[in-house]
């Protein structure tokens, strides 16, 4: 056997309260997110059982998937939405569990505020009634979504039941080149592997493209972990990390934050461990991405082609019926394409790093008069940063207005929505066919892409931007 | 949540031969906003089942009265996408208590086991003849057999074999659901969380 461990390995072999023979593990949760959405019935659960939260102190909500993002000071219109934050406030009241509400300073999206709050740690196990908590994987945690009666679970017991994932490890080496970013590294990645490649197993990134990374990056490539399948993807803590997380409001402090380091500086793959899986990609083959198709992994390079249906692996006809919805043709152009909407924002391209890399592109120019943009931030500390470091200034000077913090039209189930037939650039992490409203069409890609098309009117290459500049 | 038992399953399927099925087909998010877990059969692929003014899509085979059962047949990677068990809630809603496919999403597959769906992973060439099979003759019935671990169809006796772990299995078999067997190593666990180093 070898002794060996990844660091996979180590926080999950740390939290297994119980091994059950032929099934899965009993897996002790640190962190336990709750919003609005996934919630209600988790709760009425409890109801039915007679049994409280075991520990509302490990377990925090927040409202943001449907909540509106412009008026947050006035009631919330839709009777249905209204009613599902109405429940979690008395949920969350109820049984302890810290709310933070519409309006309230800490509010965001959930697999935002986590790590702004010093929520998110190293070597914790995280979960949350979202697929995209695997964000917090960028801390060297255990981090994914689970579904309401898993959400149940937690709230009654502190565990799961889990079988343990396979893992894979990949590796991007070099660095990256100008224009290019986080988010096209895990587009690029996607559409390497498709959005099944990594199903079943459990990623490490690793190589000197995520070591140069920010926090924030790191946190938008393992975000887009589940479009590859994985069950989430993680990256090792180092320096930055530590730095990060230190001093914030929920992060241990004194003696327990010693504690904490011992155990976090022993947090990285052992030299010779072995993955289930291996793959590595060199930095210099990636370029501003984009997706043309109805999943993550249909993307590419923004200077090419739209692949023709031959010359794709499995089915062809899905292929076709994908494209159909897009209105495209094999063997188009994307550059060039006529857009109607962007959207800036989201758990995976929602933080100050985004609006620091929009406005670079939109300063002094203009938005295109065709284009709708929808600017939201991904919590209030974003929205604080924003208008702090004057990023609001120049954007509005540009043409573009704020709204205020949530999931918006990541998921449209606010009145965010692309209308039927429209084409959106979005930073966000699904183009599934009404992802972004019933009808819509979107073409996921970076905040720098997005800000191109957004001063363009159309799918354009934001290196041509940013040379500009350099001169 | 507890659920009906399943032992055995036979009946006709309702064949779905497209690949990548991700949740927001399924259940579009804006029908996520119930309090109480009822009523998402529904809207079960509700923008591939009806117009934009609700009528039912003529084409879409949930609207197609030959093709019935409570077996979905779908394409690879069958529940790809967000983790909303709505989508399961959906499926069951609807009357499905068994899903095959040729390789499924793991959440979705999770949600599934937890509430009383069972999903059955068969190899594509399996897959290929099921879906020929309802094509040749819609009333083509399966026989999903939960102690034995076999997917047989009944017109021609072919049969294959599916995975199921011994836990979630017994669990299937007997309508448990995980919380009823971490309740009940609820004093072990406590004595866990004494030591957790966060
Ligand atoms: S922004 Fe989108 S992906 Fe992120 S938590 Fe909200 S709905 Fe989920």
């Amino acid at each position: 056997m070898n002794s060996k461990k990844t660091l996979f390995d180590k926080v999950w072999d740390s939290h297994v309260v119980q091994h059950i023979e032929n099934g899965p593990d009993v897996l002790f949760i640190d962190r336990h997110m709750v919003h609005e959405v996934t919630s209600p019935v988790a709760f009425l659960g409890l109801k039915d059982r007679g049994i409280k939260v075991l520990h509302p102190e490990k377990t925090f909500a927040t409202a943001d998937h449907n909540t509106p993002t412009i008026n947050q000071h006035l009631p919330v219109e839709d009777p249905l939405s209204a009613n599902q934050l109405k429940a979690l406030e008395e949920n969350s009241r109820e049984y302890g569990i810290s709310y933070w509400g519409l309006g309230h300073e800490k509010n965001g999206i959930v697999h935002v505020v986590g790590p702004e709050y010093g929520i998110t740690q190293p070597g914790a196990t995280i979960v949350c009634g979202d697929s995209h908590t695997s964000t917090h994987g960028a801390f060297g945690a255990i981090a994914f979504g689970i579904g309401t009666s898993e959400v149940e679970m937690v709230l009654a017991t502190q565990c799961i039941m889990q079988a343990k994932p396979k893992s894979m490890r990949i590796n991007v080496e070099g660095s990256l080149s100008l224009g290019v970013t986080p988010k096209d590294v895990a587009l690029y990645i996607i559409s390497q592997l498709t959005t099944s490649g990594a199903t079943g197993y459990f990623v490490e990134y690793a190589g000197q493209v995520f070591r140069d990374m920010t926090m924030e990056g790191r946190m938008t490539v393992c975000n887009l972990s589940i479009e590859m399948g994985a069950r989430g993807g993680m990256i090792a803590p180092d320096e930055k990390t530590f730095n990060y997380v230190k001093g914030r409001e929920f992060a241990p402090k004194g003696a327990a934050l010693d504690k904490a380091m011992a155990y976090w500086e022993t947090l990285y793959t052992d030299e010779g461990a072995q993955f289930d899986k291996e793959i590595t990609f060199d930095a210099a083959n990636i370029e501003p991405m984009i997706t043309y198709g109805t999943n993550p992994g249909m993307g590419i390079g923004i200077s090419n082609n739209i692949p023709i249906a031959s010359a794709v692996e499995g089915g062809v006809a899905t292929y076709q019926k994908s494209l159909q919805y897009m209105a495209f043709n094999e063997g188009d152009q994307m550059m060039g394409k006529d857009i109607d909407f962007v959207f800036l924002g989201s758990c995976t391209n929602g933080r100050i790093e985004d609006f620091r890399a929009f406005t670079s592109i939109v300063k002094g120019r203009k938005k295109a008069d065709n284009v709708t943009a929808w600017l939201v931030p991904g919590s209030h500390q974003v929205e604080k940063a924003i208008k702090e470091e004057g990023l609001l200034d120049t954007l509005h000077e540009a043409g573009f207005e704020l709204r205020e913090p949530g999931c918006s039209a990541c998921l449209a189930m606010n009145d965010d929505k692309i209308p039927a037939g429209k084409y959106a650039v979005s930073t966000s992490n699904r183009n599934f066919e009404g992802r972004q409203g019933p009808g819509s069409r979107t073409l996921l890609a970076s905040p720098l892409v997005a800000a191109a098309a957004a001063v363009t009117g159309k799918v354009t290459d934001p290196r041509e931007l940013m040379e500009i500049e350099t001169v | 949540m507890a659920y009906d038992k399943f032992n055995k399953l036979t009946s006709s399927a309702v064949p779905l031969p497209i690949e990548n099925v991700d949740t927001d087909q399924i259940i579009p998010a804006r029908f996520l906003k119930a309090t109480e877990r009822k009523g998402f059969g529904d809207n079960l692929f509700r923008d591939w089942r009806y117009n934009a003014d609700d009528s039912p899509k003529k084409d879409f085979v949930l609207n197609n009265p030959i093709y019935k059962g409570s077996i979905l047949v779908g394409g690879k990677n069958f529940g790809s996408g967000s983790s909303r068990e709505h989508a399961a809630w959906a499926v069951y809603d609807y009357g499905f208590r068994c899903v095959v496919s040729s390789f499924f999403a793991d959440i979705f597959r999770n949600n599934c086991l937890n509430i009383g769906v069972l999903p059955v992973q068969v190899s594509p060439e399996f897959l290929h003849k099921i879906f020929t099979a309802i094509e040749g003759n819609p009333n083509t019935e399966l026989e999903v057999d939960l102690p034995e671990q076999t997917i047989t169809i009944l017109a021609t006796g072919e049969k294959e074999s599916f995975e199921i772990n011994d836990y979630k299995k017994s669990n299937m078999l007997n309508g448990f659901d995980d919380i009823d067997y971490l309740l009940n190593i609820k004093d072990q666990i406590s004595e866990f969380a004494k030591d957790t180093p966060l």
